[in-house]
C-alpha cells in the first residue's frame, strides 16, 4: 500500500537540512562551472589574440 | 512518526514511492532527495567507462601543428561528455522506473526506492542533456556536441523507449550509444572523425552483447518476470551463449584491426591478442559449460569483460608511449 502525503507538506529539520545540503552542493557545482567556463574563455580568447593579424 | 524538537512531523524517507502518487507526495519525495541521490541518477559506474573511453579517444587524437587541444578545453570537454552520458542515464531511469522497481538489481535506484520523484529525474536529465550539449558546442566544437546529442537521443529514446521492451536485439542496436564516447572524445579534440575512433566504436559495439548477455543470463528470472525481451528470455540460454561466442569472435577481430591497419603498433597487437584470446576462451567455456557451471562462467565473463575493455583501451596510449 502506498502512503501519500495530504495537503501542504510541513518542513522537518531533516528535510530542511537536506534542502540546505542540496543547495550548497548546487552552489559549489555552479561556482565550479563559472570558474571552468571563465578559464575556457580565457584559453580560447588568448589563442585568438595571439593569432590575430597585426 | 516521531516528533523532533520543533514539533514538526518527521517523514519516513523510505516509505513513499515516486510513481503514481499525489503532487504533495511528489513534492515531499523531491525534498527528501540528497545530492548523492541525484548523482546516482547519472549511473556513475557507466559514466566511469564513458569518461575512460572518451579520454582514450582524446589522447589518441592527432595533436596537429597547433599542439592539439588545450588541457583546460580537453578537461571541459571530458566533463561535459560525462555529464551528457549521465543525463541519458537519468532519462533511462526516469522511463524505466516501473521495471526497475520490480528487479532485484535495480530496485534500490533513486526513483523506485522513493528518494527522487520521476518528475525531478526527468527535469534533471533533460536539463543536463541540453546543458551539456550546448556548452560542448559553445566551448569545444559543434561536431562533438552533435555526436553527444545523438548519443543521448540514441540511449534515452532509441534504446530505452523503442528497443528495450520490444526486441531481443535491444542490446545489439542500443550498444551503439555506449560505443560513441571515444568518437565524441576524438571529435572534441580534432573537430573531425577518423578511422581509429570508428574502430574503437566497433570494438565497444561488438563488446556490448557478450558483456550484457553474460549479465542477462544471470538475471534471466528478473527479465522474464518483467517481460523484457532480453536475448536469454527470447532465445534461451544455449542460443544466447552461442551468440555470446559469435560476438566475442567478431569483437576480437575488430580489436585486432587497429594494429593490422597501422593505427597501433606491435605492443598493442600482442596485448590486444592476448586479452581477446582470454575473452574468446571464456565465452567458449560459457558456451560448453555444464548447467551447474554456467552461472559461474557467466559471472566470470561479465567481470572479465569490464576489465577487458579498460585494459584494451589503456593499450592504445600505452602503445603510443612505448612506440614499437
Amino acid at each position: 500500500m502506498k502512503e501519500e502525503f495530504e495537503g501542504t507538506p510541513e518542513w522537518s529539520d531533516e528535510l530542511l537540512a537536506r534542502r540546505r545540503k542540496r543547495a550548497a552542493v548546487m552552489g559549489w557545482v555552479l561556482a565550479g562551472f563559472v570558474v571552468l567556463f571563465f578559464l575556457v574563455t580565457v584559453v580560447k580568447l588568448g589563442s585568438n589574440i595571439v593569432q590575430r593579424a597585426l | 512518526m516521531a516528533n523532533n524538537s520543533t514539533d514538526l512531523p518527521v517523514f519516513d524517507t523510505s516509505v513513499p514511492r515516486a510513481d503514481d502518487v499525489s503532487d504533495a507526495t511528489k513534492e515531499m519525495v523531491s525534498e527528501m532527495a540528497s545530492a548523492a541521490d541525484y548523482f546516482e541518477l547519472l549511473k556513475p559506474r557507466v559514466m566511469s567507462l564513458v569518461v575512460f573511453t572518451t579520454l582514450i579517444g582524446m589522447i589518441m587524437a592527432p595533436t596537429g601543428a597547433d599542439g592539439g587541444v588545450h588541457p583546460v578545453v580537453a578537461f571541459t570537454a571530458l566533463l561535459l561528455i560525462a555529464l551528457g552520458a549521465g543525463a541519458s542515464g537519468a532519462l533511462n531511469m526516469w522511463y524505466d522506473a516501473d521495471i526497475d522497481a520490480n528487479m532485484e538489481r535495480t530496485r534500490t535506484r533513486p526513483i523506485p526506492s522513493g528518494r527522487v520523484s520521476k518528475d525531478s529525474a526527468l527535469g534533471f536529465g533533460l536539463t543536463l542533456s541540453a546543458g551539456s550539449v550546448m556548452c560542448l558546442g559553445v566551448f569545444v566544437n559543434w561536431l562533438s556536441a552533435g555526436l553527444l546529442a545523438f548519443t543521448i537521443f540514441f540511449y534515452a529514446v532509441v534504446y530505452t523507449v523503442w528497443l528495450k521492451r520490444h526486441t531481443a536485439q535491444n542490446i545489439v542496436i542500443g550498444g551503439a550509444a555506449g560505443a560513441f564516447p571515444p568518437v565524441v572524445g576524438w571529435a572534441a579534440a580534432t573537430g573531425t572523425v577518423d578511422v581509429l575512433p570508428v574502430l574503437m566504436f566497433a570494438i565497444i559495439f561488438f563488446w556490448t552483447p557478450p558483456h550484457f548477455w553474460a549479465l542477462a543470463l544471470l538475471k534471466n528470472k528478473d527479465y522474464t518476470e518483467n517481460n523484457i525481451p532480453m536475448m536469454p528470455v527470447v532465445a534461451g540460454s544455449k542460443n544466447t551463449r552461442f551468440q555470446i561466442l559469435a560476438y566475442s569472435l567478431v569483437m576480437a577481430g575488430f580489436a585486432a584491426l587497429p594494429a593490422l591497419l597501422g593505427h597501433a603498433g606491435l605492443f598493442y597487437a600482442l596485448f590486444s591478442t592476448a586479452l581477446s584470446a582470454v575473452f574468446v576462451a571464456m565465452s567458449f567455456w560459457l558456451f560448453i559449460a555444464p548447467d551447474a557451471r554456467q552461472a559461474a562462467a557467466s559471472k566470470a565473463l561479465f567481470a572479465y569483460s569490464i576489465l577487458y575493455l579498460f585494459l584494451l583501451f589503456a593499450g592504445f596510449p600505452a602503445d603510443k608511449l612505448i612506440g614499437i
